[in-house]
């Protein structure tokens, strides 16, 4: 149990931890406008990932340069999620919005089912070795075994992204829009809002930043399967709920609690066991502050 | 109106061939090095979007024009229950028919037919307590396979370790099922809607990795094998004959859960839970205790799952983790939501036609969970009540309550 042990537990943490927070933020902008899990997040997550592999697989024949390379597959892979998010608001949610809130919810689910299997059967069912598109950099030959190359670029990823984000939702016209949206749906629309273009770019935006995460995470990891979005899914579906549901701020703290509670959990009790920390949590934060650490709890309207 | 349909459509069509194109066109193997790709898959998904997209918009219409216009087949189908609801001889004959087929098909049918229906009736008998947990109470139980998962496992370790037999783990492993069902129920009852069916879904796999984990007590992730299949004792039973009296089995305890829902849903209790279903403020204020109510559907639901689950692991003689995933749970939530909530006959039906087509139609089984997650979409959009809807107790004012109420008032 050595410092450095410590340290590569906690630079661990701070990188699931942020991409939770890339997945997290699309949950938790959804909720806040349209009060919908959407389910089909942690499947977007996966196809963005899947189309970064096929495109660097195509584009890897060209000879281009690295640097180009990793930017080509993680725009496309944006953009394509993007696309993913927008149309399955469009199919799966947008008919529902007047019905009840579980069928929206057993809708999301099946989403995620038709997403899930549709990736299998065009794809495949093994697990595809992601190519190596992050270099590694030499300055942080030192710090190898603490941090490598691709955890700092997950971290100042997700760092841009999130000023980017706050920049967006504070100072522009369709973050304005949006929040205005959250607060009152019906008051929004009679100001002149119009809300489906809102619903639909909380989708877009929520995607693409989901795509990134699992773009970076892959080339983490190394490999892409078509099951990961799920549990990922739901655990930034936690680190939502424990952050204040609803709340972008509260989404990022949640999620780098998530991803140290996972990171110290796996590396000081016991690894087998490290899906369930974000379950307990889940049931704990449910059960004893459903408005979440950020989030104020709100009496339930007759 | 049509030709704007079919021009909107081709616009679909195009987007869903520009969306789809990496992971349905493109295939990479990033080991060789090497790119294949598959032009047919383009020209499939051109036409398969614009056949589709034509017909979402012509349902989309209908839905939302509040069309009450039925479909001819719609018109007879109802005439028809209308018919057999009413007439009494009718519905004696048909479940006579029933009956009848029931107690004949094993003598009529192979060792794999058999077999099939085993585990169809299974998912019966779990389509039919789930329904008592979200098509009587309205809650949204997404770890259900938890106590299905209990009640296999209690079968199979009891067996092992004390040597318990068949016939007594049915009561236990419902039990067993029944002290979690409880257990779970109690912290959770607070919450409601959304966040009450993510919490059911976590602990649905908390267990599932517990006992993935527990390799010392429960086999770990290669589970269990060479379970006992049931015996009556003093009788030397070959395989088909076990496949027949679980099959018996399977029937007997899909009648007792028919009959106990029946008889629930028009006691105090079973209204109470329709009423939370409905709406549980309103509920609270006529001052039915909603809390108790929410313990009693889940505790209830988990029995039947606990049951169904010791014959599954007497049925199946081997059972591992991976049997009880999430998407299991998520498939006896599509065979309620197919056969409609509340619905006893739709849940039946449902869950012979989820658990049964597959089986009949191999060629396409590989495709069986991409449409039952579109059915799943299409069922909430288009008919949330399911195919068989349950058909609401109304109470009429007739001529004879006229009279009563003149009798009372002069």
């Amino acid at each position: 149990m050595s410092l450095d042990y410590f340290f590569k537990l906690f630079i661990g943490g701070l990188t699931k931890g942020s991409i939770y927070a890339l997945i997290a933020i699309g949950y938790t902008m959804v909720y806040g406008i349209i009060g919908l899990i959407n389910f089909a997040h942690g499947e977007v997550y996966m196809i963005g990932a899947f189309t970064a592999l096929i495109v660097a697989g195509v584009f890897s024949a060209l000879n281009l340069p690295v640097v180009a390379i990793l930017a080509i597959s993680v725009l496309i892979a944006m953009l394509f999620s993007a696309g993913y998010g927008y149309t399955l608001e469009k199919i799966a949610y947008k008919p529902l919005r007047t019905a009840p809130r579980l069928s929206a919810l057993i809708s999301a689910i099946g989403m995620s089912m038709f997403l899930q299997n549709y990736v299998l059967l065009a794809q495949t069912s093994n697990f595809l070795p992601f190519p190596q598109i992050i270099p590694e950099f030499a300055f942080l030959e030192p710090v190898k075994q603490t941090l490598r190359s691709t955890q700092l670029v997950i971290l100042v990823t997700t760092a841009v992204v999130m000023v980017l984000l706050t920049l967006l939702i504070k100072y522009t016209r369709i973050g304005k829009a949006m929040r205005a949206t959250s607060q009152d749906r019906t008051m929004a629309l009679l100001s002149g809002v119009n809300v489906n273009k809102v619903i639909s770019m909380t989708f877009i935006i929520g995607s693409a930043t989901a795509a990134l995460g699992g773009v970076l995470i892959t080339g983490h990891t190394g490999r892409v399967h078509f099951y990961i979005g799920f549990l990922v899914g739901i655990k930034a579906f936690v680190a939502a709920v424990l952050g204040g549901i609803g709340s972008i701020p509260g989404a990022v703290l949640g999620s780098f609690v998530l991803g140290f509670t996972e990171s110290f959990g796996a590396g000081y009790i016991s690894s087998d066991y490290e899906d369930v920390f974000a379950f307990i949590i889940l049931i704990l934060i449910l059960v004893f502050r459903p408005a979440g650490l950020l989030g104020k709890s709100t009496a339930q309207k007759v | 109106m049509l030709k704007d349909k079919l021009i909107r459509s081709f616009f679909v069509s195009l987007w869903f061939a520009v969306l789809t194109f990496p992971i349905m066109v493109v295939r990479v193997n990033t080991i060789e090095d090497t790119v294949t790709w598959r032009w047919g898959n383009l020209l499939m998904v051109l036409l398969g979007s614009y056949a589709l997209s034509f017909l979402w918009f012509i349902a989309l219409e209908r839905k939302f024009n509040g069309s009450k216009k039925q479909t001819r087949f719609a018109k007879t189908f109802n005439t028809l229950r209308a018919t057999v609801g009413e007439n009494r001889n009718l519905k004696l004959a048909l479940v006579a028919g029933v009956l009848l087929f029931v107690v004949i098909f094993p003598f009529i049918t192979s060792f794999y037919q058999m077999s099939i229906m085993n585990t169809a009736l299974m998912y019966v008998m779990l389509g039919l307590g789930l329904n008592i947990v979200i098509g009587l109470g309205g809650i949204l139980h997404l770890g259900y396979i938890a106590f299905f998962l209990v009640g296999s496992y209690s079968y199979a370790l009891l067996n092992i370790h004390f040597g318990l037999n068949f016939w007594l783990a049915l009561p236990i492993g419902g039990l067993l099922a029944l002290i979690l069902g409880i257990l779970i129920a109690v912290p959770v009852l607070r919450l409601r809607g959304d966040y009450l069916a993510i919490v059911t879904l976590a602990f649905g796999e908390i267990t599932r990795i517990v006992v993935e984990n527990w390799s010392s007590l429960t086999g770990g992730p290669s589970g269990i094998r060479s379970i006992p299949r049931p015996a009556i004792p003093g009788l030397d039973l070959n395989l088909t004959d076990t496949a027949k009296l679980v099959y018996f089995i399977m029937i007997v305890l899909a009648a007792l859960t028919i009959f106990i829902t029946i008889r629930l849903k028009d006691s105090r209790i079973g209204r109470a839970l329709i009423a939370m279903r409905e709406d549980e403020i309103a509920c609270q204020s006529m001052g039915i205790n909603t809390t108790q109510m929410k313990v009693i559907a889940f505790a209830l639901g988990s029995v039947f799952a606990g049951v169904a689950g010791v014959v599954f692991a007497a049925n199946t003689t081997f059972i591992n983790p991976a049997s009880f995933t999430i998407w299991e749970s998520v498939m006896v939530l599509l065979i309620v939501v197919l056969g409609g909530m509340g619905s006893i006959p739709g849940v039946v039906v449902a869950a012979l036609v989820i658990k049964l087509l597959p089986e009949y139609l191999r060629a396409f089984s590989q495709y069986r969970m991409l449409v039952f997650g579109a059915v799943l979409i299409i069922m909430m959009i288009f008919k949330p009540d399911g195919l068989l809807p349950e058909k609401r107790k109304h109470y009429s004012f007739t001529e004879d309550d006229k009279a009563e109420m003149k009798a009372e008032g002069n």
